[in-house]
């Protein structure tokens, strides 16, 4: 492959969701849109190295897919005369401009993370339709076999179909929380790439493709706190990165050099956060964003606000009593109130084999000299990760225990 | 257009007599609001009702129902007309509130093109 072949595949990246979006909508069918936008790609490498990169590409994908799918359309026409088929053909509408073009993607977001859906299927079609992720490369991400996640794509938009799941906005009278599922869906995207259960530390290619589909929700629902306050969290996580890892160890957030945090990326969550906590009672992602703008905005660790951190962690255990906030929560309280009150707040959880909790356990036990029982724990939590980079930094701990 | 069937999924039932007047007066309150888009509803008599009939072989084969002992069972259906699955849901959501248990919502096979 030639750079200028790249140069294409990265242009063809980045415009696919708004093609296949648009051709979504324009089509009702998202395989239709599907092998259209990969035949416009074909087209392109063909042509661009030719005649240069059009200067509005994405449009140029749009017409040349749409075109491709109105041909399709016609044989298929001729083969089964479906009305459907007519009717398609009929709609000539041209590129859209470009509120029609984000209202066609937030449409697709909307039924790509359906709760009719099952969740797994949620995270892969929203990756393949509106990240342009390959079935491959999914597979790769949840690292399961490519035809499983074929199946698991196909399965789903076989539901789309069948049950008629819309292509639309869903409105306020909506039964269910839909844009909480949006969200979820975005923030797992996340998460997969930041907290990766495979070997690599951390999954940039993920990571960015869901602040990537974050700014694009935010561009389409601005006014939504939750949504602002996601991407907030997002980036203020994602501006830890470099400083996250540290010679193939993980490095935990009170021990990095908090120099390399990125700093533009922390000054953009934290206007996000001032704007999202301005309308009143804020949300689960709203909170968070606000805890990790706190422990971002200490120069020193030792300046963390650990009360401040604990009310907020207070507030969202109220809204969102899972064992997992109550976990953080005591991380804060361990600070404030000493690991003893932690300790005893957390050996209640029902957590039994998850990592974060047996290394939770483990950090409080060392701090209360019971070595031999943080011992037990930092192997359970060793145990219980595929984290290269966290079993490193676990092992380390277990290896300084007096 | 698409037809949906709302599949009334029913445990073993324990009301009172005001309990059960109130889910039957919430159920025909649901039937007469919806009944333009109603198909066909209906309750099914208890699973030990059924008669298992099976014509595949010579002689058809009659037995003493149900297909399948289980422990949740069909207690009755809707059919209803519905634009898609998003109204479903929200029909679904007010039907299965109405007979006080869950609901499967379900599509129709489109009909084959002729």
């Amino acid at each position: 492959m030639t750079d200028f072949d790249r140069t294409i595949e990265a242009i063809y990246r980045e415009e696919f969701g708004r093609v296949v979006a648009s051709l979504v909508r324009r089509f009702g069918d998202i395989d239709i849109a599907e092998d259209a936008a990969s035949e416009a790609l074909v087209v392109a490498l063909e042509r661009w190295p030719v005649d240069g990169i059009p200067p509005n590409p994405g449009g140029w994908l749009t017409t040349t897919a749409g075109n491709r799918a109105i041909d399709k359309i016609r044989r298929e026409k001729v083969r089964h005369s479906k009305h459907e088929a007519a009717d398609m053909i009929r709609d000539d509408s041209p590129h859209e401009p470009i509120g029609m073009v984000e209202d066609d993607q937030l449409r697709l977001i909307f039924t790509c993370c359906h709760p009719a859906l099952a969740p797994e299927a949620r995270v892969a079609l929203t990756l393949r339709l509106l990240g342009g992720l390959t079935v491959s490369e999914i597979a790769n991400a949840f690292l399961v076999q490519e035809t499983t996640m074929a199946q698991r794509i196909t399965r789903a938009k076989g539901k789309i179909k069948a049950a008629h799941i819309p292509f639309r906005i869903p409105d306020a009278s909506d039964v269910t929380d839909r844009l909480g599922t949006v969200l979820a869906v975005i923030y797992l995207i996340f998460n997969e790439g930041y907290l990766t259960s495979s070997g690599e530390p951390i999954r940039a290619d993920l990571t960015d493709e869901a602040i990537r589909l974050g700014r694009i929700v935010r561009q389409l629902l601005p006014h939504e706190p939750e949504v602002t306050g996601l991407l907030a969290l997002m980036l203020l996580t994602d501006a830890r990165r470099e400083a996250r890892v540290a010679d193939g160890e993980l490095v935990i957030l009170t021990e990095q050099d908090r120099s390399r945090w990125d700093r533009a990326l922390l000054a953009e969550g934290n206007a996000l956060v001032r704007e999202a906590l301005a309308p009143g009672v804020p949300g689960p992602y709203v909170l968070l964003a606000a805890i990790n703008a706190l422990h971002t905005a200490a120069a020193d660790p030792r300046d963390t606000p650990w009360e401040r951190i604990a009310s907020m962690y207070d507030h969202l255990h109220a809204i969102s009593p899972t064992p997992i906030v109550a976990l953080n929560r005591a991380v804060a309280i361990a600070e404030v109130d000493g690991p003893q009150v932690a300790l005893a707040q957390v050996d209640e959880l029902p957590l039994t084999g998850y990592h974060a909790w047996h290394a939770t356990r483990a950090d409080f036990m060392r701090r209360l000299g019971r070595s031999d029982d943080a011992r037990i724990e930092y192997d359970a939590a060793i145990a219980a990760t595929d984290n290269d980079a966290e079993r490193r930094y676990l092992a380390r701990r277990r290896a300084q225990l007096g | 257009m698409t037809q949906y069937m709302f599949s009334v999924i029913h445990g073993d039932l324990d009301y009172t007599e005001d309990e059960f007047a109130q889910i039957v007066k919430d159920v025909d309150a649901f039937n007469t609001k919806y009944a333009d888009i109603t198909v066909f509803a209906g309750g099914l008599e208890a699973p030990q009702n059924a008669t298992m009939v099976d014509g595949t072989g010579g002689t058809p084969v009659v037995t003493d129902g149900p297909f399948a002992e289980t422990k949740e069972h069909l207690g009755g259906f809707w059919v209803l007309e519905i634009a898609d699955l998003d109204a479903a849901l929200k029909l679904a959501a007010e039907a299965s509130k109405a007979c006080a248990l869950p609901l499967e919502v379900r599509p129709f096979q489109a009909e084959p093109p002729a």
